[in-house]
Order: structure tokens, then sequence, then C-alpha cells
């Protein structure tokens, strides 16, 4: 293929510009230290932050994963270093590579997550992902997540002070994700992303115990992936705003799996724990499927199911 | 992510497995204590990679060997790779031994799969005085004995059951040693209860003591999180990672409960 149409990777997930759809999920990639070991950073099109809390968390007792066929359980519970040692430390440190930062916000009360869209609308940022869907922290997150008067006030109050592009990230561990969706996007979000983990739980039948210290937990991995790119279609369907789409991906062809489906970006985790270069791998072969198919534009894939 | 050429797979007792990998890579950057993240195959039974110990590290022929035990589904798939393929390892990572310096002494008290990774620690001590304290259940899951003694100046065996050397912990054998001997540094490596008493032990007395904890682990980089260990902080604790800030760590910073 001459140079000239070589495929164009760029995307303005609403106002978020990135110059490739592929993002490293929340709470997979840290703050991109460990993995600035392993590849170029500047590879991808965004890193998604650990989820960050207004004062630092230490998270819930051990063990905190279990594998499952396919995937892993995960009740991490939200450890991090707080906003305010992110704004210092990790900030300047990502902001040496061509890479979008996207600042996963979480709180325990309505007037948590407000301050986070405060704080962090002043921060050298590009887009805030307001963590609506964590599963393992017993106040905030999901508890908001999952109810539409939930979701509707949080997400109104914030876009109040928010100036900075606002992603909703949404919990698969509801009825009807479409009703969620449509309440995040008439309380003024600018895009939604999905999905995070899916609620479980694992036995040891030897032990008679829960595998987690926290009993429950997270579902990510290939498990999951049917059900997330279902819930991407159907919330593509029901909304205006761009989506951005997750659970399963472990290479380019799930990628665009997921962009047919309606998403305009992805995002990559626990398969980036088996392999690091899942990461930048996936942004080549998303181009590599561009060229054989005859997409100039990578934009041009998002919602290109063919239907029956 | 490196692919590192199989070159040997030794069975060392029913259920314990030793793989040696060609790597004159590996050979150049493994220090003791640290451990390999390996893919044990395709399966998506056993998806992630597990953590598997430097055992010893042979410059000689550029060689390094990994002990394992098989608990279930990865570790089954790694005792199936044979001599020729290629294992796809990430590594070496974590925080090694702190070695003790030439002229001093130095003890190791070790418990079943805890014993491999002391063996490379011991070998790279030469001008130390070794011991060897090994626990195991029962004589039949005694392994490397003859590795062991040939790196330290002096080993002792306890099992279980009795069936082989000392009836018993591996914990009576360091007491009694601690009785007339003080040692400038004990390494211990095993289950959780037999590093708590070490530890206790070893404070009590002053003496330092090395402790590698094991968490079942989700990255093995420090991303993720979930490789949780309590660490004192002040009165309180936090959490810290064993794949990042350990396996090792100072025993004075661990709570064990
Ligand atoms: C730093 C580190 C170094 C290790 N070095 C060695 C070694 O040199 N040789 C060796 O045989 N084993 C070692 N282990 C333990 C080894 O990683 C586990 O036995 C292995 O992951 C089990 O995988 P599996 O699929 O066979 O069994 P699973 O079905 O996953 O587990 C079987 C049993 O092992 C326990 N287990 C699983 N994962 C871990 C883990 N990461 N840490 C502790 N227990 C676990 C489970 O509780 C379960 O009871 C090490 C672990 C760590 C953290
Ligand atoms: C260990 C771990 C920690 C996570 N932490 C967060 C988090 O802090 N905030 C968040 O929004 N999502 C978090 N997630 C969810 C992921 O961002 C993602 O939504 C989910 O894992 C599905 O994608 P995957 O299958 O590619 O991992 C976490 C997932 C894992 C596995
Ligand atoms: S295994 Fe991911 S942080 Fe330790």
């Amino acid at each position: 293929m001459p140079e000239a149409m070589k495929a164009d990777l760029r995307v303005d997930v609403a106002g978020l510009r990135m110059k490739n759809p592929v993002i490293a999920a929340s709470g997979t990639f840290g703050f991109g230290r460990e993995y600035a070991d392993y590849f170029d950073l500047s590879l991808l099109g965004g890193v998604s932050v650990k989820g960050l809390t207004l004062e630092p968390r230490r998270g819930n007792r051990p063990p905190r994963i279990a594998e499952t066929p396919g995937g892993i359980l995960n009740s991490v519970g939200l450890q991090n270093p707080g906003v305010h040692k992110f704004i210092e430390r990790e900030i300047p440190f990502l902001r040496q590579y061509d890479v979008a930062i996207l600042a996963n916000a979480s709180g325990s009360t309505l007037e948590d997550y407000v301050s986070m869209v405060e704080i962090l609308s002043d921060a050298d940022i590009d887009c805030i992902e307001l963590n609506l869907s964590c599963p393992n922290v017993k106040q905030g997150g999901m508890t908001f997540g999952s109810s539409c008067p939930g979701i509707t006030s949080v997400v109104s109050e914030c876009r109040k002070k928010c100036r900075k592009p606002l992603m909703v990230k949404l919990t698969p561990n509801v009825t009807d994700i479409t009703e969620i969706a449509k309440a995040a996007e008439a309380a003024g979000a600018d895009s939604l992303s999905l999905i995070n983990t899916l609620l479980g739980m694992a036995i040891d039948i030897e032990t008679r115990r829960p595998i987690l210290g926290n009993t429950m937990g997270g579902l990510s991995g290939p498990a999951v992936k049917p059900i997330a790119v279902r819930m991407v279609w159907q919330v593509a369907n029901a909304v205006s705003i761009p989506v951005v789409g997750m659970g399963g991906i472990s290479s380019g062809s799930d990628a665009v799996e997921f962009m047919l489906a309606g998403a305009a970006a992805v995002m990559i985790g626990t398969a980036g724990f088996v392999d690091p270069l899942v990461w930048p791998k996936s942004v080549g072969e998303i181009a590599g499927y561009m060229e054989k198919k005859g997409f100039a534009d990578v934009q041009a894939l998002s919602g290109a199911i063919r239907l029956w | 992510m490196h692919r590192e050429r199989i070159v040997r797979m030794e069975r060392l007792s029913d259920d314990i497995f030793r793989m040696v990998l060609q790597s004159g890579r590996l050979t150049e950057s493994a220090k003791p204590g640290q451990f390999l993240n390996i893919r044990c195959g395709h399966s998506l039974q056993a998806y992630l990679r597990r953590p598997i110990s430097i055992c010893d590290v042979h410059a000689g022929d550029g060689t390094v060997d990994i002990v394992f035990q098989i608990r279930g589904p990865g570790t089954e798939l790694l005792g199936e790779m044979k001599p020729g393929e290629e294992a796809d390892v990430m590594g070496p990572l974590g925080n090694p031994f702190k070695p003790v310096n030439p002229g001093g002494s130095a003890i190791v008290v070790g418990g079943g799969i805890g014993t491999f990774p002391l063996l490379y620690l011991l070998r790279t001590m030469p001008e130390v005085k070794r011991t060897a304290l090994l626990g195991f259940r029962t004589a039949g899951a005694v392994v490397m004995a003859k590795e062991f003694s040939s790196v330290a100046d002096c080993m002792e065996i306890a099992t279980d059951d009795g069936s082989l050397g000392h009836h018993g912990f591996v914990t009576e054998l360091l007491e009694k040693r601690l009785r007339t001997e003080r040692p400038d540094c004990v390494y211990v490596c095993g289950p959780m209860p037999m590093m708590r008493i070490v530890t206790e032990q070893c404070i009590g007395m002053g003496i330092p003591v090395q402790v590698s904890m094991e968490q079942r682990m989700g990255c093995g980089v420090g991303a993720c999180l979930v490789c949780a260990c309590k660490k004192r902080d002040g009165d309180d604790f936090s959490y810290t990672h064993v794949c990042r800030e350990g396996p090792v760590f100072d025993g004075r910073d661990i709570v064990f409960d």
C-alpha cells in the first residue's frame, strides 16, 4: 500500500484526541512506570491511570487475585497514593511520553467526586474518566453507577465543575446497561467507557474459604469478552456520544471487534499481564486489518458491523 | 518477554521438576532471590504467568535452573515442557537477597518449595560460613540435598514425620543453633507460619533476617497491585507489593498475620 494510503489511526473521542485508539485500562497499568521498561509508552494512544481518590487508600486484604478459566477475579480495592501525589509525581513522568493521560477518578460520596473533578480540571491531563463502577469498595463506585438516579446526580454535579473531556465508566453489573448509559449521557457525559469488571467469586474447596480476601471480586480477561462486546454494541446504539470499549481484549483483532460493535477507541487491561507487548502490538494489528480491508480512517471502523 | 531454550528437564521427586534454561542473558543478570514470571503454554486454564524463583546459575555453561513443584494447572503444564522447546519468561524480576560480607556467617532456613531460591544464594557467598537448615514433609520430598551440601559448610535436614534427619520442624533446628551461634544474617523462605517463627526468633535476638515472601500475582512487575503483603508503617500497617518491593524483605518490615 502506498505511503499516502497508510491507515490513519487518529481518533477524537469527544475532545480526547489520540494518535491511535489503544488505551491501557485503569488499574492494570499502574502509572505507566513499570511497563515503560518493556516498550515505548508513546506507541499508545492513551494511558488510563490507576483509580484515584482524594486521600490515599491502602486497599483490601489479600489475596487480591484468583484465576478462573480465561480470566481473573481481582479485589484490589482502589489502593492508590491519592490524587495530589498523582499530580505531583506521576503526571510529570507520563508527560515525557507522547500519550494521552486519562485520570480515572473515584470517590465514596458525591462531594468526593465533585472535588476530584475540580482538582483534576486544573491538572495537566487529557481526560477525566469517572469510575462509577468499581465493585471492590463498600461505598461509592458501583453503588452510584448501578442506578439511574445515582449516576444522574454524580455526573450532573461533576459536569458543572469539569473543564476536561468527561468520560464516564460504566459497570456491567446492572439489569439494563443502556438505561444507565442514557442517564449518563443526559447528565452531561462527553463519552462513556465500558465495561468495568463483572462481580464474581471463587471458593477453594480444600479450605472452604473464598479465594479472595474480600470474598467477591471483579472478573476480567478473555472470559468476559462476549459480554463486553454485546454491551458495547447495545450502548453504542442507545446513545449518541462516543463509547470506549474494553473487556478481554487480547489482540488487534479483538480490538477491531469492539470497534465494529461501535467503540470509538478501546482499552486493554488483563491481557497485558500475560504479554505486555499486547498493548503496542494491537495498534499495528488494527492498522494491518484496515489495510487488508481497505479502511483508510480508523474512525470509519466504529459501528461498521454488517448486521444480518 | 524473552524466549529461553530449555536444555534439560529432570524429575527430582514425584512432583518436583528441574528445568534448565540455556541463557547467557539470565546467567549474567539473575541474582539470588529474584524470580521469573513464566508463561505455562497457551491454555486459558492457566492464563496468567507463574512466578518461579531462580534456583541456581551456572555461569560456566551459561545455564540457569528453576525448580518447581506441581501444584495446579500452571505448574502441570510447565512440567510437560520438553528439552528443545522455548520458555516464555519475564525477568529476572524483584529484589534479590543482600549478601553477608566475606568473612561473615549466614544461616539459610528453607521449607519445602521455599528451599529452592536459597541454593543460589549460598553459592554466591563462597567466603561466608554458610549453614543450611532445610525442612520437608517427609524423606521422599527431600530434593537437592547433594547440591545444598556442596555449597554449605554445614547442612541439617528436618522432616515432619521424622523419616530423615531431625524429627520435627526446621525452626527447632534454628532455635538450637542460635543458642550457640550468632550469624550475621538469617535468610528464610517457606510457609508463612515458618517464616513468622524464624523472623520472631531473629528479631528477639537482634539478628538481621531477610524473608522471601509469596503471594498470588497478576502482572509480576508492580502495575496491578494484587500481590499485597502487610508492611509495618509507623504504629499501623500498609500494603506493599511482593513482586516489585519484594519478594525479599527485611524481616522487621513485615507484619505476619
Ligand atoms: C516470588 C515467588 C517465587 C516462587 N518460586 C517458586 C519456586 O521456585 N518453585 C515453586 O515450585 N513454586 C514457586 N512459587 C509458587 C508458584 O508460583 C505457585 O506454586 C504456582 O503459581 C502455582 O500455580 P499452579 O497453576 O500450578 O497452581 P494453582 O492452581 O494456581 O495453585 C495451586 C496452589 O498454589 C497456591 N498458589 C498459587 N499461586 C501462588 C503464588 N503466586 N504464591 C503462592 N502460592 C500460590 C494456591 O493457593 C493453591 O493452593 C513462587 C511464588 C512466588 C510468589
Ligand atoms: C487488577 C485490576 C485493577 C483494576 N482497577 C481499576 C480501577 O482502579 N479503576 C477502573 O476504572 N477500573 C479498574 N479495573 C478494570 C479495568 O480497567 C477494565 O475495565 C477491566 O479489567 C476489563 O478489561 P480487561 O478484560 O481488558 O482487563 C481493574 C482491573 C483489574 C484487572
Ligand atoms: S503482581 Fe502486579 S503488582 Fe505485583
